[in-house]
């Protein structure tokens, strides 16, 4: 099995840690895994994306052609990937910034409005670790347990108050997929 | 046994030089390789070393040049155009046959370029780069876990053929992050025994590029050249991918040699016979592996991250006994390995 996941936004959304989060949690899971980011001269504000592959096999290419899954924090992210996804590809929206319906019919969309649900938990920088609740869900690509290991292990120490609000945001975000 | 840990080529290429003893880190910021540098600047204090961020590349080479005469592990880093401004001082370098580690983090040229992963500064590596008549060993990684070995490796290497070492990546490499294992920290003395000054058990040391008698100046090129051959006899390294039956031959190194292999492996469940040859050094080239599968091969197919010069050395080393293709993509543009295998289909149908 070997998922490709593609998670983009805007800068300062925390697209970097959400990839990051998910490498180091299949790394944990003794996946072989690689994070890759988008790397131009953007900024915060600008647009961010980052390709995560986990996979059962050794990785070769580091490129994604058809990501298997998308984590798409704003619209210009949603319009930009949409085409590219895989045949069936799921698509995690955050519905906070995007208000339009998806083209293609063929892929599994999840519609979070991770921005309103973040404020109600915490604040809106725990929108990305709600994105990733339902992506993790949604795909059972990494489980819990090892995303919030994988948490600890990378906020330092003086963050570590912050936490159980993310856990928070993760199962807020695991639960929008279980409904549906 | 120990434990992976999941890091960016770059900082894992900065820790895997201070594990195998490098002190000393001078250079000019450049992206995609800042990480390298931000690393040694952190870490390098710690350890009692000396990170410094010269007032230009051409100031972080000549203090390279210092530190390494003075018997110190060195490193320096930069990205295509800065290699450009540091190549008078690895001349001097190479001509006054002193180790040091010089990393090349490629991106898309000429000019400024882009900070993608490009791959063409291939030539200006293989063939020495500055002036005069010299040299580099030449090792270009394809993933972090091989950065992190070659990077070790390279100031063993650097200090036994006292010769710049370079480590050839891109910014795929740099930014990459996958899991490693790193070494432990090996002890490493500073006692070459050609070091500048004057000790009390030994006569003053020189260190010079400058031979103003064109008779002792030939014979310091042909000194040069003996151990170039030494390096060529005992320093090639490859790795080939399914070349057992392989009656297509792909060459890549670096990022190019990964997306080569996904290709390989799609060929193959296409039933096409195709094989991979990555070059790990690429200067000494292994020029005897490309002789050795000359039998075998309908033909070669450079897949190089710019408009082909990887593949003069594949033409050199199997003559006109095989016809020699290339495919790459340019600029930063990363080909997928569908596009790979197009290539290749296409190939195989001109040929027949």
């Amino acid at each position: 099995m070997t998922h490709k996941c593609l998670i983009a936004g805007s800068g300062g959304q925390g697209i970097m840690l959400i990839g990051k989060i998910l490498a180091h949690s299949g790394m944990r899971e003794g996946k072989h895994v690689m994070f890759l980011p988008s790397y131009g001269s953007e900024m915060r504000g600008g647009t961010a994306n980052c390709s995560v592959i986990l996979s059962d096999e050794e990785i070769d290419a580091p490129v994604i052609d058809q990501p298997t899954c998308l984590i798409a924090m704003n619209a210009p992210s949603f319009d930009k990937f949409e085409q590219k996804l895989a045949p069936k590809g799921i698509v995690i929206v955050n519905s906070s910034m995007v208000v339009r319906k998806a083209e293609r019919e063929d892929l599994f969309i999840a519609g979070v409005p991770a921005n309103e649900l973040a404020r109600e938990i915490e604040a809106e920088r725990v929108a990305n670790m709600i994105m990733l609740g339902t992506l993790i869900a949604a795909t059972q690509c990494v489980t819990l347990e090892s995303v919030m290991e994988s948490l600890e292990e990378l906020l330092p120490p003086h963050r570590h108050h912050l936490l159980p609000s993310n856990q928070k945001a993760l199962e807020a975000g695991m639960k929008l997929v279980k409904k549906s | 046994m120990v434990e992976k840990q999941l890091i960016k080529g770059s900082e894992a290429i900065a820790e895997a030089a201070i594990r195998n003893g490098c002190k000393y880190f001078f250079g000019y910021p450049i992206t995609p390789q800042n990480e390298i540098p931000e690393y040694m600047a952190k870490r390098l204090p710690e350890l009692g070393g000396t990170f410094l961020q010269g007032e230009s590349e051409i100031a972080a080479i000549y203090m390279v040049l210092g530190a390494s005469a003075a018997g110190a592990r060195v490193m320096t880093s930069s990205s295509s155009p800065g290699i450009s401004l540091k190549q008078g001082g690895i001349s001097y370098l190479s001509g006054s046959e002193l180790p040091c580690v010089i990393v090349n983090i490629m991106r898309g040229g000429p000019g400024l370029g882009a900070i993608q992963g490009a791959q063409p500064d291939y030539w200006q590596a293989t063939r020495g780069g500055g002036h005069g008549d010299y040299r580099l060993l030449v090792l270009a990684p394809a993933t972090v876990q091989e950065a992190v070995d070659l990077t070790f490796e390279a100031f063993d290497l650097a200090d036994k053929y006292r010769n710049p070492v370079m480590i050839l990546g891109d910014g795929v490499l740099a930014q990459i992050m996958e899991p490693v294992t790193i070494p432990e920290a090996k002890a490493w003395q500073e006692n070459h025994p050609w070091a500048v000054g004057k000790q009390h058990h030994r006569e003053r040391n020189m260190i010079c590029a400058s031979y103003p008698d064109v008779e002792i100046l030939e014979k310091v090129n042909q000194k040069l050249h003996m151990k170039y051959d030494e390096i060529r006899r005992s320093e090639v390294r490859w790795e080939s991918f399914r070349l057992e039956d392989a009656k297509y031959v792909l060459v890549a190194y670096g990022t190019a040699a990964r997306i080569a292999k996904a290709a390989v492996k799609t060929a193959r469940e296409k039933g096409i016979k195709a094989g991979l040859m990555r070059p790990i050094s690429v200067w000494p080239f292994p020029q005897q592996p490309f002789i050795d599968l000359i039998p075998q091969a309908k033909f070669f197919l450079s897949v190089e991250l710019c408009t082909g010069q990887m593949i003069d050395d594949v033409r050199l080393a199997t003559g006109n006994a095989r016809p020699v293709y290339h495919f790459g993509r340019l600029g930063g543009v990363l080909p997928l390995p569908e596009e790979i295998v197009d290539r290749l289909e296409q190939l195989i149908k001109e040929e027949s």
